[in-house]
Order: structure tokens, then C-alpha cells, then sequence
């Protein structure tokens, strides 16, 4: 085991995993971190813990994760590029493995424009792939980065990294992939799926290059509220596909948020016929309460007690 | 070269206030080129501001000069003559040909004419884009002559984000994503395989500014 | 009555036959006016527009060929494009953009030519007087008659 977490055990086992999402509060209500881990647990295998997910300021990924281990569950901690450098990252990964914390995503982060504080500085001093060759470097080697430096005890993380098989260039995309493989990345979380068929290539892609048996790979879904959703994010969020098709399905579905239920059911049952998918990541931004039950309409319930 | 935009003539008239007589000094290098501060926009902003002024009812005399570059010091000192008889010098080369104003006429106050903005090429008349950071650490050849860190808004090395999409930048839809560029080119060029290389994490420090103002020194060219 | 000075850039393909067409035709052209002739519309520079405002002129205009007819292909362009740069830097001091103004007409266009100088002075009249050039240097153009040169 690399890391321990129940994640990285559920994995290994051979089980079907199951992960979702939480966005920490705008501030410090913890009541709104409880409210969204009681709507998950039981349901899933570890809960992602965003990090100012679109450049919005919310709470710490490693605060509202240390909360989330309170409450009952395990976190993933996600750490973008954006807003820290290697010092303040290595420190923050040395804090999130005393407080329980065993899996990271490694993500580059939302450009800091998109956000609530325009007039920041861009940090991006390290790229996601030198941040999981770093976090590798800390639990295999026990240095910090430069590896001049012992680090006092041991820094057990599963390591994660995102993948987007629906933004350009797409041949690159699984070479992408690979590099981050090659860099120390155990698992991959892909980026919400609607086009079928790009999915399914990106996949023939990666099983071409060897990378589905180096990592475990977690396919991304987000349940569709509406047809009005579908367009808005067809049209306004960059690396996103979702095809003609669906929107129409959307549009003449007498109530689109069960519709849309639905359609994301449909979908985990057919990734998970997919060579090489390991799991389903369910993205149900502010609709936590709703991961239950397409959990349990898709058959993953109950989750497994990994040992 | 060196790219710059005027300043607003609102703040160049409010740091002239109190002033009644004044050197404005041009450059003929990198400013001219990008039509900010060259011999021409020394006489239209010469007159401008003339103009601006006589409309208060507050006289303003400009002296004009437009030596070859102000970053030097044989080229800055050209101003010595015009200096002892004005109040201040307006500049409209970018912050290097300011400060070497400064730093040669001790006395004088000196104030910018423009904001410095970018190192960039001309893509067409009329046109400018940032091209070069000045990074210390020059990765061309394996970036396709693109460069990341002047042309990517996250100044990744490894690669695109997931926000890449149709050749363009998540952020602003008329810029192009510098990794597509990169990877178009190395593709053109058969190098593809440059792209698998895992480039390690930048020494920010030892090759650009974040330790400090840098230097170069060349003993064997001092006379 | 304010009669505003206006300086006239008159293009010798177009603009100045035009001009001594009115004489021919005996039309009756306001006074104080002062015509520059230019080779081409694009021999006029934009820091010409402001020192005429600048040296006491109410007003200019540039008299240029009709677009697709310059003989030296994009003069009149090229003028119009400074006319427009001229007219911006007006706005950020303050002054009428309308001051500035450009018209393409052909060599047979004496009448065209006496409308739009008696626009232009009315166009003047309901600005009232350039207020930008200091006093000194409106003595220096009224008595300096040998830069102007009249019809």
C-alpha cells in the first residue's frame, strides 16, 4: 500500500470505486461542509475536497478536509497550481498527512481571472505534473523537492491527477495523461462525460499507451438539472463537450432534473463496461443530495468495507 | 523590443501642474517602433498638451528631443545641454531609458510618459503581442520556438491545461493556446517526441527576478 | 458674429481645382480662410491638424479625393485614418472632435466645396472660439500674413 486510505484499498481490492465532490463554504460556516457530508456518507468512497474551485475563495482544501475526517469520511484534498508555490504546497502536504489526510489530486486550477480576486498574482510556480513528481518524491524518497532535504516522517499520500479527454489537442490528451503517469500518479479523475464516443477513443488511447494498467481510472459524471444547464455549459465552460442529442433529450423530457438522473445512470452503466474504467467520479455540483441516489439507481450501493 | 503605451493625458497633465517649463524627450529605439514615444508622437503630445494647458489659462513651454536611445549614457547625457533650463523632464521611453535619466541627472525630476507593458513582436502594423518574459532559461528549442512562459496564462511547462479548447485559451477566446501552438509546430517539425520529456520544476529563482534585480557583467568588455 | 479662421488642406487633384472652380463659377467664398495646397490628401500629417489649432485656427478641413480615385493610391486614406487620430487626441484635452473634418469630393465640386466650408463655419459659430491658444500666439498668426496663402 502506498498510502492506506480506503480509497487506494478500495482500488486495489478490485472493487468498482465510487468518489464524489464537496465545495467547502465562502467563509467559515462549517454547518454547510456537515450538511453536504451527511447527504454523502455511506454512499461513496472518499469525497473530493475542492481547492477555490473556479478561483472563488472558499475554505482551505485541508481545512474543510480535516472536517470531513470528523464528520465520518474520507477526503480526497485537491491542490491546484494557482495559488501556492513549492514551499507553501510542501508544508501544506506535511500538515494534510498528520491530519489523516491520504489522497491528493493535483490539479493546474482554474485560471485566477475566473474568480473573485482578479488583481491576484498568478503563483503557477510549479505545473501539475512537477507537483505529483513532488508529492511522489516526499513518500517515496522521503526529501523535499531538490532532494537535499529529509523530511521528518512519513508522508503517505494516494496520488491523483484530472484528465480531460474532451479539451484540445485531443491527440495529446492521453500523452498528457501518460506523463503525469510517468510523474508519480496513481489514480486519474477525468473531466465530466456527455460525448460518448470521444470518451470511448480517449480510452482506446490510453490502453494503446499501457497508462489503464499503471493507473486506476475514475470517469467523471455530473447529472444534468435542465436543459438550460446542458447549453450554459456546453457553450460557456472550456473542455467541455455535450452533444446535441442530449440537450434535445433534455428539452423534451417532461421534468428535466429526473431526466437528467437518468441519462447519468445510463451513463455510469455503460463506463462500466469500458476496459480500463475503474471507477465513477460523480461531480453533482450543489447537488449532493442527489449522489445517493444515483448511486443507488446505478447499482454501486452498498459501498465495500475494504480491510 | 520593448513594447509601451501612453499614458492617459488626464495623468500626465496632473503630474505637470506646478511646472511651466519642460524638456519631453522621445526615444528613437524600442517606443518609436510601437508608435508610443518616437519623434512623431513627441510633436503630437507636444502639442496636446500645449493645447490642454492654454485651455486653463496656464502657459506650458516644451522643449522637444528625441535622442537614438535613452538607455544609455552617452545618449541620455545628449539632454544635458536642454536640462539646466526646464522644471522637469517628461520621458516617453519605457522604465529603463527613465531611470537612466535619473540616474544621470541627479536633480532633475522625471516623469513617465508611458507604461512599459511587454517584450513582443510586431505581428502586423499596428499590432503587438507579448512574446518573452525574460526568464533567463531560454526552453525554445524544445517548445517549438513557441514559448510557455511568456504565452501561457499559467505558465504551464508539461503541456496544455484541461481548459485548451479549439486551439484557444480558456480565458480569453482571441488568444491562442500556446501549448496547441507548441504542439502544431513540434508536429510539423516531426519532434513530437520532445513533448514526453518531463520538464522539472523552473529554478524561478536563479533565472529570473524573484531573487532580486539582475545583472550581467562582462569583465573582459570594460574598457 | 464670430467668423471663425478656418485652414482648409486642399489635395491639388481635387481640392484646389475645386476651389478655383468657385472662382470661375463667381461664387462668393468665405474670407477667412486659408488654403494649404498639398501634392495628396496623405502628404497631410497629423501633428499639421493640431499646430493649426494650436497656432490660433478655429477650424480645419482636409479636401480630399473621392476613395478608389487617389492617384497615389491610399493618400486619402491614410488622411482620413490621422484625421481620426487627430480627432481622438482632441477628445482626451477636451476639445471638439468636430473641429477636425474631411471632404472627398472630385476636381468639378466648386459648389460641394462652398457648402461644406459654410457648414463648417456654422458647425464653428455654435462652438465659439478655439479656446486653446494662448493669446501670444494668436497675435503671432495675425501678423505673419506670409504663410497664408488666399484665393
Amino acid at each position: 500500500m502506498k498510502a492506506g486510505s480506503n480509497l487506494e484499498k478500495v482500488l486495489s481490492a478490485g472493487h468498482f470505486a465510487l468518489t464524489s465532490e464537496l465545495g467547502p463554504p465562502k467563509g467559515n460556516d462549517v454547518s454547510v461542509i456537515q450538511k453536504k457530508a451527511d447527504f454523502l456518507r455511506g454512499n461513496v468512497d472518499a469525497v473530493n475536497v475542492t481547492d477555490n474551485q473556479t478561483a472563488i475563495v472558499r475554505m482551505s482544501s485541508i481545512a474543510a478536509c480535516s472536517f470531513v475526517i470528523q464528520m465520518g469520511m474520507e477526503p480526497v484534498m485537491q491542490m491546484v497550481c494557482r495559488d501556492r508555490n513549492r514551499i507553501a504546497m510542501q508544508s501544506d502536504i506535511f500538515g494534510a498527512t498528520a491530519l489523516g489526510i491520504h489522497n491528493i489530486v493535483c490539479l493546474t486550477g482554474d485560471h485566477h481571472t475566473f474568480g473573485n480576486q482578479v488583481n491576484a498574482k498568478n503563483v503557477h510556480d510549479l505545473d501539475s505534473v512537477q507537483l505529483i513528481d513532488m508529492v511522489r518524491n516526499m513518500r517515496d524518497n522521503q526529501t523535499l523537492l531538490g532532494g537535499e532535504d529529509k523530511i521528518e516522517g512519513e508522508i503517505r499520500m494516494f496520488i491523483g491527477g484530472a484528465a480531460n479527454p474532451f479539451a484540445d489537442p485531443f491527440e495529446f490528451r492521453a500523452l498528457r495523461a501518460a506523463k503525469k503517469a510517468a510523474a508519480g500518479m496513481d489514480f486519474i479523475q477525468t473531466q465530466c462525460i456527455y460525448d460518448m464516443d470521444r470518451f470511448r477513443e480517449w480510452m482506446r488511447m490510453m490502453r494503446d499507451l499501457g497508462v489503464h494498467e499503471k493507473v486506476h481510472i475514475l470517469a467523471g459524471v455530473t447529472p444534468l438539472k435542465s436543459a438550460g444547464m446542458a447549453r450554459y455549459m456546453a457553450k460557456n465552460v472550456a473542455g467541455i463537450i455535450i452533444p446535441d442529442a442530449l440537450i434535445d433529450r433534455m428539452a423534451k423530457a417532461q421534468k428535466g432534473a429526473d431526466e437528467g438522473i437518468k441519462i447519468c445512470v445510463e451513463q455510469i452503466q455503460e463506463l462500466r463496461e469500458i476496459e480500463g474504467v475503474h471507477g465513477i467520479h460523480i461531480m453533482a455540483i450543489e447537488w449532493e443530495h442527489m449522489v445517493g441516489r444515483i448511486a443507488e439507481e446505478a447499482g454501486l450501493l452498498p459501498r465495500p468495507q475494504a480491510a | 523590443m520593448i513594447k509601451a503605451v501612453q499614458k492617459p493625458i488626464d495623468e500626465i497633465l496632473s503630474y505637470l501642474d506646478t511646472y511651466s517649463k519642460i524638456l519631453l524627450s522621445g526615444c528613437g529605439a524600442c517606443v518609436t517602433v510601437c508608435h508610443s514615444g518616437g519623434e512623431k508622437e513627441v510633436a503630437l503630445l507636444a502639442s496636446s498638451l500645449k493645447m490642454a494647458r492654454n485651455k486653463m489659462g496656464k502657459n506650458l513651454d516644451i522643449m522637444e528631443i528625441t535622442p537614438a536611445r535613452q538607455c544609455e549614457p552617452e545618449f541620455a547625457l545628449e539632454l544635458a545641454g536642454m536640462v539646466e533650463g526646464v522644471d522637469a523632464i517628461l520621458s516617453l521611453s519605457c522604465g529603463v531609458g527613465v531611470q537612466t535619466l535619473a540616474r544621470n541627472f541627479n536633480n532633475a525630476m522625471i516623469f513617465p510618459g508611458v507604461n512599459t507593458v511587454f517584450m513582443g513582436e510586431t505581428v502586423t502594423h499596428g499590432a503587438w503581442e507579448e512574446r518573452c518574459q525574460a526568464c533567463g532559461n531560454c526552453i525554445l528549442e524544445r517548445t517549438g520556438g513557441v514559448c510557455p512562459i511568456a504565452r501561457c496564462a499559467k505558465q504551464l511547462l508539461n503541456g496544455p491545461c484541461g481548459g485548451s479548447s479549439k486551439g484557444k485559451c480558456e480565458i480569453k477566446e482571441d488568444t491562442d493556446c500556446a501549448w496547441q501552438l507548441i504542439y502544431d509546430r513540434l508536429k510539423s517539425l516531426g519532434q513530437l517526441q520532445k513533448l514526453q520529456e518531463i520538464i522539472p520544476a523552473k529554478n524561478w529563482g536563479t533565472e529570473s527576478r524573484d531573487k532580486g534585480p539582475r545583472k550581467i557583467v562582462r569583465e573582459d568588455l570594460k574598457i | 458674429m464670430f467668423d471663425p479662421k478656418i485652414v482648409a488642406f486642399c489635395c491639388e487633384q481635387s481640392g484646389i481645382p475645386a476651389a478655383e472652380m468657385c472662382k470661375s463659377l463667381k461664387l462668393e467664398v468665405y474670407a477667412n480662410l486659408e488654403i494649404v495646397p498639398v501634392p495628396c490628401a496623405g502628404r497631410m500629417e497629423t501633428i499639421f491638424l493640431l499646430k493649426a489649432l494650436e497656432r490660433g485656427a478655429d477650424g480645419v478641413l482636409i479636401f480630399a479625393c473621392h476613395e478608389e480615385n487617389c492617384q497615389y493610391l491610399r493618400g486619402n486614406v491614410r488622411a482620413k485614418s490621422r484625421l481620426l487620430y487627430a480627432r481622438n487626441m482632441l477628445e482626451t484635452i477636451g476639445l471638439e472632435k468636430g473641429r477636425l473634418e474631411i471632404c472627398n469630393l472630385a476636381t468639378n465640386s466648386g459648389v460641394k466645396f462652398i457648402e461644406v466650408l459654410n457648414d463648417m463655419v456654422e458647425q464653428l459659430r455654435k462652438m465659439g472660439p478655439n479656446p486653446c491658444p494662448s493669446s501670444e500666439v494668436v497675435k503671432e498668426c495675425v501678423n505673419d500674413k506670409s504663410r497664408s496663402k488666399t484665393n
